[in-house]
């Protein structure tokens, strides 16, 4: 019939939630690119021959990865290298989680005289740029002979991060009921005991998010490899490409993005694990 | 007669006491006292009372550095710690959540990635040659390649942080922001509240206090930062990029001008210091501090 007109939307009024979806979802995309354009490169490049359009391959080879089996020309060994981030990541790592899970504990479940103040100033800490205390780190290193020393570093490193982790490990424990506390005590175990045997194997998923953590800081650490080691032998990987990207930019980019992707290989690895657990955290532990 | 007997919590704390001593009490201790010599490499305590301060009034390349850092920390704050944070909370919650996470994690990468990897992603960006991605674009439109180095390296380092800078903001904002009830939303959509009307009256003005927090927060760790300018630009070229943390560093470790060094390290320390101290009265972190229910030792 003519004369009656359907009661008829326009397409976008029809679809004008998804239409905003799909919008937004653009919006993202372009805010992003850069981070994914330039992961995709980090890939593609060093993988390939040359490269077209900015990140397209050409020629597939693994050129780029001769690092692993020739010595890079006034390099030491990647493997040497390989090897001593490992051991300042691994140091950093239990340090923190040893002194992080006595620390939060003491913290979460002892009421003692300067309780609250400790918990200031850790909070203080954690706000605090300790990067502004590195001359005089340098200073204290020196005196201690663990100047160009691994040691060193993992100490440093380490101790910086102890604000953080206490509060991330003390923020576990609050979360862990007192019951099975006061269980344990009703059976006979100290408080020690208690700490070992009931509440530790508790909070290990908090141990798992510390100590990953301070695994990858660590591993990516630079500005104090790069101040504090004078030898290449002791070099880590962030000082080693450093070194090459000085060398190779403009020359080699293939070798560059190899050894940038070789370094962030355990990034990736722990990225999906860290990043869901980093989304789900709040004010409380995250470092600017 | 009751012995006296070591509490146990000090067993626990004991070596983060070592630890903060070494690392945290002792350097500060030392930073003021080294503001007063001209230490050098040979590591002597030589005092030349406030020479140093002397010497930092008169610094010429001191007013250089303090506008960079002031433009430095303004712009990474304003268009990314905080903007860039707020638009990315505002849009990814916007989505479903499975879509919203998966954007969330990966402005999370770059703060997870070794920083030197991180710097030679952005070399690549603005590289001068026809290989970088800036330059790809413009060859679209046949534009000649341009040196970015040379032209913007002020923004260059301002993209570099920022885009570690956003994720913090992002991620506070968006637990505020899904924190709100949804009914407030329901009511403001039945009143016929467009998107932009709900996010200025109602989503914004329930998050402001997270947004003077990453505000806060976030100026102080863009005053003291200079890990990716060193490896971006290295404060180059001529002192255009140079910030106030990044002189502290080249004075000390380049110039090895300790004393010196320890006097501009001090002005941060003072303003880490006092910062710090606002926050804990600004924010009320007491809320955080509940007591232990049982005491057994």
């Amino acid at each position: 019939m003519e004369g009656v007109k359907k009661y008829q939307l326009t397409f976008f009024q029809r679809n004008s939630q998804k239409i905003a979806q799909v919008i937004i979802v653009l919006i993202l995309i372009l805010v992003t690119s850069p981070i994914i354009l330039g992961y995709a490169w980090l890939i593609l490049r060093s993988f390939s021959e040359d490269i077209v359009q900015g990140f397209i391959p050409t020629k597939l080879t693994l050129k780029n990865w001769r690092f692993l089996w020739q010595n890079i020309e006034g390099y030491p060994s990647i493997w040497k290298i390989t090897m001593n981030t490992f051991l300042l990541a691994l140091g950093v790592m239990v340090i923190e989680i040893l002194i992080t899970s006595m620390g939060g504990y003491a913290l979460s479940r002892y009421e003692f005289p300067g309780r609250s103040s400790i918990l200031r100033l850790i909070l203080v800490l954690h706000a605090f740029p300790a990067i502004s205390l590195m001359v005089a780190i340098f200073y204290v290193l020196w005196n201690l002979g663990l100047l160009n020393k691994l040691w060193g570093i993992i100490l440093v490193k380490a101790s910086l991060e102890i604000p953080w982790g206490t509060w991330v490990m003390k923020g576990f424990y609050d979360g862990i009921p007192w019951e099975l506390e006061w269980a344990g005590l009703v059976d006979g175990y100290s408080r020690l005991q208690v700490w070992r045997k009931v509440i530790l194997p508790i909070a290990k998923p908090g141990i798992a998010v510390t100590g990953i953590f301070a695994f990858l800081s660590g591993w990516s650490e630079f500005v104090f490899v790069n101040t504090f080691i004078f030898e290449q032998q002791t070099w880590t990987l962030s000082k080693y490409v450093k070194g090459i990207i000085g060398d190779f930019r403009f020359v080699d980019y293939g070798l560059l993005t190899a050894v940038g992707l070789f370094y962030v290989i355990p990034t990736i690895v722990f990225f999906f694990f860290v990043s869901k657990y980093m989304i789900k955290l709040t004010i409380g532990g995250v470092k600017g | 007669m009751k012995k006296f007997r070591i509490p146990k919590s000090w067993f626990f704390l004991s070596p983060m006491f070592v630890l903060v001593t070494l690392f945290f009490a002792v350097p500060v201790v030392i930073t003021v006292v080294m503001s007063f010599t001209d230490m050098d490499y040979s590591f002597e305590w030589n005092f030349i009372g406030f020479m140093n301060f002397q010497d930092m009034a008169s610094d010429f390349l001191i007013p250089k550095v303090l506008l960079n850092t002031l433009v430095y920390t303004f712009a990474t704050l304003s268009l990314f710690n905080v903007g860039m944070a707020l638009l990315l909370s505002l849009l990814t919650t916007s989505i479903s959540d499975r879509l919203g996470d998966f954007f969330r994690s990966l402005w999370m990468l770059p703060r997870l990635t070794p920083s030197v990897v991180y710097g030679l992603l952005w070399l690549w960006i603005f590289d001068p040659t026809k290989y970088g991605l800036v330059n790809n674009i413009r060859a679209w439109f046949n534009l000649p390649p341009q040196d970015w180095l040379h032209q913007t390296p002020m923004l260059m380092v301002i993209l570099a942080n920022g885009f570690i800078g956003a994720s913090m903001g992002m991620l506070i904002f968006t637990a505020a922001i899904k924190a709100i009830p949804i009914d407030y939303y329901r009511a403001a959509l039945i009143d016929g509240a467009s998107w932009f009307t709900i996010t200025r009256k109602i989503t914004l003005p329930l998050i402001k206090w997270q947004i003077l927090f990453v505000t806060a927060y976030q100026t102080l760790s863009l005053l003291t930062s200079f890990e990716y300018i060193l490896i971006i630009t290295d404060g180059g070229p001529i002192f255009r990029t140079e910030v106030w943390a990044l002189y502290t560093y080249h004075t000390a470790f380049e110039s090895f001008r300790y004393g010196y060094g320890a006097t501009l390290s001090v002005i941060l320390v003072l303003v880490g210091i006092a910062a710090a101290f606002v926050y804990l009265k600004l924010f009320g972190f007491e809320a955080l501090m509940s007591k232990p229910r049982i005491e057994v030792d």
